[in-house]
């Protein structure tokens, strides 16, 4: 679903920061906590995992710092979890370069971002070279 | 967790991966384990990734490694135990396992391995 997640009301919101390794796991462990919390399926919650570990790492390995805020959102219809992942690292030149798959045996280049977009209903980049990026992801599910 | 420990069975290793890895975890591990098949005439590994509640391109990227770096020494390798959601990440992710053999047991994965009886 392309739904506009700054349509939605907010129910909690967190940051965690990324500057070390083990932070990645921190960011992972948060987005598992929600997503299990919020109701969501363990597959859903496996991709929202997943997604968050690659943004996460790229955090890391590229920029050397930067957060991850996660905010659960809600409308009548449905709620999300969104999470925006930032930094002020070097950005990215060319991001439909960034977005192709870039993962097969050996290959150590490439972020392969458009895998990760795979494993959310709505993904949006912005980044600036030398100013940083701004990645945000959202998953969507119905209220009954 | 500081190291993957590494069990020796005969004639092959069996590996329990848990999460929280880092890189120098990782490559302590894969130093670790080709030296093992090396010095024991290791012919199979078998990697039980049933502790992974998800396996992103990081994992991935390690498992692709330590099947070849096994392959070069002789030794073949299996993964064993992958939780559902996890197999239906990895393909929607696009991560490519395709020179990885997989088990759904041990047992099978043994069986794989050509290891016919454990208990000599």
């Amino acid at each position: 679903m392309a739904l506009n997640p700054a349509q939605f009301k907010i129910c909690k919101s967190q940051k965690v920061i990324i500057q070390s390794e083990p932070d990645i796991v921190n960011v992972r462990r948060q987005v598992r906590e929600w997503a299990a919390q919020a109701g969501f399926s363990l597959t859903v919650q496996t991709k929202m995992m997943t997604a968050a570990s690659e943004l996460a790492r790229n955090i890391y390995r590229y920029a050397k710092q930067g957060h991850a805020e996660l905010t659960l959102l809600q409308n009548e219809k449905r709620m999300g979890l969104q999470v925006v992942f930032q930094d002020n690292g070097p950005g990215i030149a060319d991001i439909d370069l960034a977005m192709q798959d870039g993962y097969s045996t050996g290959n150590t280049l490439g972020m392969g971002l458009g895998g990760t977009k795979r494993l959310v209903d709505y993904f949006e980049i912005e980044s600036s070279v030398n100013k940083g990026t701004r990645i945000i992801i959202v998953t969507w599910k119905e209220i009954k | 967790m500081d190291k993957i420990l590494i069990q020796k069975i005969n004639n092959f290793l069996l590996v329990a991966i848990q999460e929280d890895m880092d890189d120098q975890i990782v490559l302590n591990f894969q130093e670790a384990l080709t030296e093992q098949i090396t010095k024991h005439h290791i012919d199979g590994v078998l990697i039980d990734i049933s502790l992974l509640d998800l396996v992103d391109s990081f994992i991935g990227r390690m498992l692709g490694s330590i099947t070849a770096m096994s392959q070069l020494l002789g030794a073949k390798t299996v993964i064993v135990g992958m939780q559902p959601a996890v197999a239906i990440t990895i393909v929607e992710l696009g991560l490519n396992l395709n020179n990885i053999k997989s088990a759904i047991t041990l047992e099978r994965g043994m069986e794989l391995l050509g290891v016919n009886n454990f208990w000599h």
